[in-house]
């Protein structure tokens, strides 16, 4: 997605980990040298299409974004590389957030209609038995 | 008129040609389509998504998702496949094994046992402790040994009268409560899910005697907890080359069936749930780690 020699690596954004039983998650931003904050690549440790390919639809859907892609680095890396670039001068990180918490409101609510799916499923079931589930 | 029927079409169905699919991929995003507002929309998306289940029982469950993307609901199934926590032996400590299946083969076969125990109740165990504690281990014991059946009839070659315990089924397996997990679980509900399942096969002198820790874990081990079988569609019509002419076959685009097959550990509809939740945990992971990094 970017040539080595163009990226300069200024690592903005800590290194953090977090360990969560056998899973440690670090997240970093990578920024070309002579480009503002609206162009920025993120880099997922530990993820892979299961959320990347989620995450850069929902990026994708807002408007403001001009350019949203990932890619695996290596099948035996457990890493993804995000980068949004933003029309104007939007910082990528805005759209990042916003997809992020677009993307778990989604969740949210396919977990409600689906449990609330099943509870009718249920209900009708019992119903129709005419015994208790 | 023909113009914007092809448009939706494009937007909207993914077309099964004689020789391959075409519009694969979703392409409503904004700014490609003059005169269609794509920018994302909660409460649109809320008013068009719906959740029909065409069938549940114990083990498996039948569902249609309707009006959400791939993207979404194919990081769902991958999370069913991969992602959703359980139970599973990881380490096993060989006192003997003087059977013919080796070692690792057998540990190998003893990962994949399902174990009854729902592993929201558990931990994760932290990287590096070797002995587990009784909030994320389970202990199991297998000892077996194969003996001579001295009332066997002289003649005989059938190895089930010859031979006492031969066959070392999960029913062998016993549970071995660490600290306080016998009052947490009633007498006989951690065990392995089926109690017929073929571990290895004795002969008179052979003995297997082991102990196995089993913890909470993800991934491929456990890749036989959902079957989302994806929905095949017929294309025999372009057999008939009269009707391939007049025939157009095309799949709604966001319309997605699900069909989830449980080991028996969790009844699938738990197992749907927790795979969203999942996929929450790690937008929400980020978000945290957004909040962190602006934080200084």
């Amino acid at each position: 997605m970017e040539e080595d020699q163009e990226l300069e690596r200024k690592m903005s954004g800590l290194k953090t980990s977090m360990t969560e039983g056998e899973r440690k998650t670090a997240l970093e931003m990578v920024q070309a040298a002579g480009t503002d904050r609206h162009c920025v690549t993120f880099v997922l440790h530990e993820e892979d299409h299961t959320l990347g390919n989620s995450l850069r639809y929902m990026i994708m859907k807002n408007p403001e974004v001009e350019f949203c892609g990932y890619t695996t680095t290596h099948p035996s890396e457990s890493k993804i590389n995000l980068r949004i670039q933003t029309r104007g001068a939007l910082p990528a990180v805005e759209p990042f957030q916003r997809g992020l918490n677009e993307l778990m409101n989604v969740c949210q609510h396919v977990l409600d209609k689906f449990e609330a799916s099943i509870k009718d499923y249920k209900n009708q079931k019992a119903s129709r038995n005419g015994s208790t589930f | 008129m023909a113009a914007a029927q092809a448009v939706e079409e494009m937007r909207g169905r993914v077309v099964l040609g004689e020789f391959g699919v075409r519009n694969v991929h979703t392409t409503d995003f904004p700014g490609n389509y003059a005169g269609y507002d794509d920018a994302w929309d909660q409460d649109r998306f809320e008013k068009n998504f719906r959740v029909d289940v065409v069938h549940m029982d114990e083990n498996s469950l039948e569902f249609d998702m309707v009006g959400i993307d791939a993207a979404i609901a194919n990081a769902f199934r991958r999370i069913l496949l991969a992602e959703v926590p359980t139970m599973a032996v990881e380490k096993v400590l060989v006192y003997n094994n003087t059977s013919i299946v080796q070692d690792e083969i057998l540990a190998h076969r003893l990962g994949l046992i399902p174990i009854h125990a729902d592993p929201r109740l558990f931990e994760y165990r932290n990287q590096g402790d070797e002995e587990g504690t009784e909030i994320d281990t389970l202990q199991f014991r297998l000892q077996v040994r194969c003996t001579r059946n001295p009332h066997a009839a002289k003649d005989s070659s059938d190895p089930n009268e010859l031979y006492v315990n031969h066959k070392v089924y999960t029913r062998h397996m016993t549970w071995v409560p660490l600290g306080n997990q016998a009052d947490v679980f009633p007498e006989g509900t951690i065990r392995p899910v089926h109690d017929d399942i073929l571990i290895a096969q004795l002969r008179p002198g052979q003995e297997i005697d082991l102990l196995m820790h089993c913890v909470k874990g993800i991934g491929k081990k456990v890749a036989r907890v959902a079957n989302p079988r994806l929905d095949t569609f017929s294309r025999e019509i372009f057999r008939n080359e009269k009707l391939k002419k007049v025939v157009r076959l095309a799949r709604v685009r966001d319309h997605y069936i699900f069909s989830v097959e449980s080991t028996g550990v969790l009844p699938p509809d738990v197992l749907v749930s927790e795979a969203i939740k999942v996929l929450m945990g790690k937008c929400r992971r980020f978000l945290d780690e957004l909040d962190a990094v602006q934080m200084d």
